[in-house]
């Protein structure tokens, strides 16, 4: 029917992609908005525990980690298989973490100092002598909000 | 003269542009989020005051010994059964002697509520393992988890994490999280 074809050559519009920039600038906020930056390499080797009662690190600002665990391969000549602790990215002594927990509350927003959260990060091979010398000396830095980071299962731990 | 056209600016490479800017921060980031067991020391103290008299009735020791074996009062358990007997220990349906004191408190939406002055404490040995370790603590914090939730929903019909910041509140305060991390002096030397 006449009414409905056009006579003559017709030209299919190509597909404009100006707006592909607008989708993908999108995804690529959202990523930076949901995701932190790496900010350090770990030199110990940690596999976390796995619990059921655990939370979710609600401010990521407020959380600083203490990471406990056996050293990587490339350290191991050095330093030996003994758990050790690394704070930010470098190898800690037990009373470094003092000083440590002092400076880094020291660089937070005043308002949320007391908010700090000390989150261990500790590999499920970690014997416990080395723990409690950190939780005595985060007492006395009065750093008494403390996390054990664990992955969360909700497969009860005693059936496997 | 000749006819000039204003060009548009071809954008079809934008999306080039945007798409490596996306690419490097899906690869130099972290999407996982932690998730941790919220614990809270014990503040450290000042003075060498009496630590304050001891009831037996009224204090667990669960403890966990170099070779990981769980010792709940003396008598070696397993893991499956400490949050039975945490639970038991919190609760004391019966009013049991050998069971832990209560304390009426005044308590909102409760009026006064028999708080159980039951504390549980957790030692260990310098070479107990800390999964060993967290485990247990996971276990005990599960039977607080649990008496909560159950009371909310005799209470409130719901479960603990869907009531109200008040209500929770109020619960929370009920049922205490008394879990006390053990002071290193108690703890063995290898």
């Amino acid at each position: 029917m006449g009414k409905f074809s056009k006579g003559g050559k017709k030209n299919v519009p190509a597909i404009s992609t100006a707006s592909l920039p607008d989708i993908v600038f999108m995804l690529l906020f959202f990523f930076m908005t949901v995701t932190t930056m790496k900010e350090t390499d770990l030199k110990v080797r940690i596999s976390k525990p796995k619990a059921t009662e655990v939370k979710k690190l609600e401010n990521k600002n407020l959380v600083k980690y203490i990471n406990i665990g056996p050293p990587i391969n490339k350290y191991k000549a050095k330093y030996g298989n003994e758990a050790m602790i690394q704070l930010n990215d470098q190898f800690a002594r037990v009373r470094d973490v003092g000083p440590w927990v002092n400076a880094e509350r020291g660089g937070m927003d005043p308002a949320n100092r007391a908010k700090m959260t000390t989150a261990l990060k500790v590999d499920k091979t970690a014997k416990m002598g080395i723990i409690t010398d950190i939780k005595q000396e985060l007492r006395k830095a009065k750093a008494l909000k403390i996390t054990y980071i664990a992955d969360k299962t909700t497969t009860d731990m005693f059936n496997k | 003269m000749a006819r000039r056209e204003l060009t548009e600016i071809n954008a079809g490479s934008m999306a080039d542009i945007a798409f490596l800017l996306l690419i490097f921060f899906l690869v130099t980031t972290t999407m996982s989020t932690n998730t941790g067991m919220q614990r809270k020391l014990p503040p450290i103290e000042e003075h060498d005051e009496k630590p304050p008299e001891v009831i037996e009735r009224n204090v667990m020791v669960v403890l966990v010994n170099k070779d990981n074996i769980i010792a709940i009062k003396g008598k070696p358990v397993s893991l499956d059964k400490i949050t039975e007997k945490a639970k038991l220990f919190f609760s004391n349906p019966q009013g049991r002697e050998d069971l832990p004191q209560v304390d009426y408190k005044e308590i909102p939406f409760f009026g006064k509520y028999p708080v159980s002055k039951g504390l549980v404490s957790l030692q260990t040995d310098r070479n107990t393992s800390y999964e060993k370790y967290l485990q247990v603590q996971n276990e005990l914090v599960r039977s607080i988890s649990e008496l909560r939730n159950e009371k909310s929903k005799e209470k409130f019909g719901v479960s603990f994490d869907d009531l109200t910041e008040d209500q929770r509140d109020a619960v929370s305060k009920a049922i205490p999280l008394a879990i006390s991390e053990a002071e290193p002096r108690r703890i063995t030397n290898k």
